[in-house]
């Protein structure tokens, strides 16, 4: 019988088998003294969105709530959990439109901008208010 | 002993809704890559009697007549929509399993045995709708064949709640008899001219034959289905998510390609992009495909299309290995005098990346075995495409003729939604 040679089987053919190694180096120094007063670093995020999957960022326009420091182009952060009450700063459709104002139940319920040269929004019969949600948080750039 | 399906309604017309507060009640379409067929459609679009998958050129017109509203399809978007809606689900029930982008499966045996599975329902509904704006329908029944049924049953009914619990065997025998079998989970097309031959014509039918005859005459697959709608639970929650066995790109070109080359560089993208995904997915394939198309709305032309599969003997996921595999496929099935209007890639056979089989003999096409290289490439290509092969097309070739696209509400900074 005759036989070819065909090839060799290469070390880096065979299959790996991987060995556990030690997960953290030794030092043979001095170990850091901070090391264990190690925090993660401030998450912006984390400290403006509480509930990521019912928030959501929206641009605003206009002066209109310049008084409660929502100036023009501000990102404002609205989160569609929370339950707007009395005072609330809210994102609401009004004639099919989306509006950031604040939110005022009584004497009547309307629709108020913080801004006097605005008038506030009465809701008149016929018209349909729906809250959307409530803004958290408004971020300005300078 | 029960599932839960939820299911979001019309959920890309939804998706559109939720930041154009103007199109309430206003029927929308969305329209599938490349504006081609409609594949979603707003409650009073459905009632205008536009057809899911219809061609978009068939209905514009009246539609817009009757001041429709369509969208280019937006899947930047929607899949952010669906990331929230199924969040949300999961922080109801520690077991779900997330079945498609507008559809779960929740396990509700964890629940509380007191608990209403009714009122469960409508509490998921309401906040899942006051959070992100999507409504929901709820099938809640002993197992998923017969939640997918609730659903049907929700729609059949018009039920204003969009709830429903099919907890006894008689509402669920009213659902299934108003089900044609076709409706029924896993029965296709071609089975139900099948079944309808032999005289089953509903659910309720299929429900009453003895599974093992079914078995017999048809598949296990099928008797696990019969055996569910009898109220047996045969399917599990699949939590665990198996990963892909096939990987598919393709697109429908922005104008009808006539010359190889310029069809060569068009799906050399799509096998650069389809081994992309095969390496994020630790993935290497055996089999490489290449189809290519005509437009079936041409009928004046002539019509072609066809396969070819590329077989590997070692499996690979270097980009190198899967454009030469689609070269050679891409070639034998290509014929001139046709006008192409879609072409794509699939790759098959997967292993998975670690596991290696040494072929006894050499293999006259080794693939190439400098993976770092790839990881390079595609550390380097992973925000935006820099470094090209050869034979790809290289220009801002876009394949897509969309202009009726949505912004990225909720994923680019300069496409937020505007408020006053």
């Amino acid at each position: 019988m005759k036989v070819n040679y065909i090839g060799k089987i290469s070390e880096e053919n065979l299959p790996a088998i991987f060995v556990p190694y030690f997960l953290e180096s030794v030092h043979a120094g001095f170990p850091s003294p901070a090391s264990d007063y190690i925090e993660s670093p401030i998450d912006l995020n984390k400290h403006l969105i509480k509930n990521g999957a019912a928030t959501f960022l929206v641009r605003a326009q206009g002066q209109s709530m310049v008084g409660s420091g929502i100036t023009d182009q501000a990102v404002l952060i609205v989160d569609r959990s929370i339950k707007p009450s009395h005072n609330s700063i809210v994102v609401a459709t009004i004639d099919g439109e989306f509006v950031c104002k604040r939110l005022k139940l009584k004497p009547r319920m309307c629709l108020m901008p913080d801004n006097p040269e605005y008038p506030p929004i009465f809701i008149n019969n016929g018209q349909e208010l729906e809250i959307v949600g409530t803004v958290t948080a408004a971020i300005n750039k300078f | 002993m029960a599932f839960a399906l939820v299911d979001c309604e019309s959920f890309y017309a939804s998706c559109e809704r939720i930041f154009r507060p103007d199109l309430k009640n206003i029927p929308i379409v969305v329209l599938s890559n490349n504006d081609g067929c409609v594949i979603a459609r707003s409650t009073e679009a459905k009632k205008m009697g536009i057809g899911m998958g219809v061609p978009w050129f068939k209905v514009r017109e009246s539609f817009l007549k009757q001041n429709g509203q369509v969208f280019s399809s937006n899947f930047t978007f929607y899949g952010d929509i669906s990331a929230r809606v199924m969040n949300i689900l999961e922080g109801f029930v520690p077991r779900i399993e997330i079945y498609s982008i507008d559809e779960a499966f929740l396990d509700l045996d964890t629940l509380k045995q007191n608990y209403k599975l009714y009122d469960f329902g409508c509490h998921i509904r309401s906040l899942v709708r006051q959070w992100t704006g999507i409504p929901v329908r709820i099938g809640i029944a002993p197992n998923k064949t017969l939640s997918k049924i609730a659903i049907n049953e929700i729609k059949r009914r018009n039920i204003p709640t969009s709830v429903i619990h099919l907890s006894n065997k008689k509402q669920i025998e009213i659902a299934l008899s108003h089900t044609p079998v076709r409706e029924v989970w896993g029965v296709g097309r071609r089975l139900n001219d099948h079944l309808n031959k032999a005289g089953i014509n509903t659910a309720l039918d299929l429900a009453k034959v003895n599974p093992q005859n079914i078995r017999k005459k048809f598949s296990v697959v099928l008797e696990r289905t019969v055996r569910e709608l009898r109220g047996e639970r045969c399917l599990n929650i699949e939590d665990d998510i198996s990963s892909k066995k096939q990987i598919v790109v393709s697109r429908s070109f922005g104008e009808r390609v006539s010359n190889l080359n310029t069809l060569k560089p068009i799906v050399s993208n799509f096998a650069v992009r389809a081994a992309e995904k095969l390496r994020s997915e630790k993935q290497k394939c055996s089999q490489v495909s290449v189809f290519v198309r005509t437009s079936p709305f041409n009928i004046n032309k002539p019509q072609h299309s066809d396969l070819k599969s590329i077989e590997l003997f070692t499996p690979t996921n270097d980009t190198r290995d899967i454009l030469i595999a689609a070269k050679r496929g891409l070639l034998p099935i290509f014929r001139s005098g046709y006008d192409y209007a879609k072409a794509g890639i699939i790759l098959n056979k997967f292993t998975n990346e670690q596991i290696k089989q040494c072929s006894l003999f050499k293999d006259p096409n080794e693939p190439k075995q400098n993976t770092r290289f790839m990881k390079y490439l595609d550390q380097m290509n992973a925000y935006e495409t820099q470094i090209y092969y050869a034979s790809q097309n290289t220009k801002k070739w876009s394949p897509m003729k969309q202009n009726m696209t949505s912004p990225k509400y909720t994923t680019n900074w300069y496409e937020l939604p505007k408020v006053n």
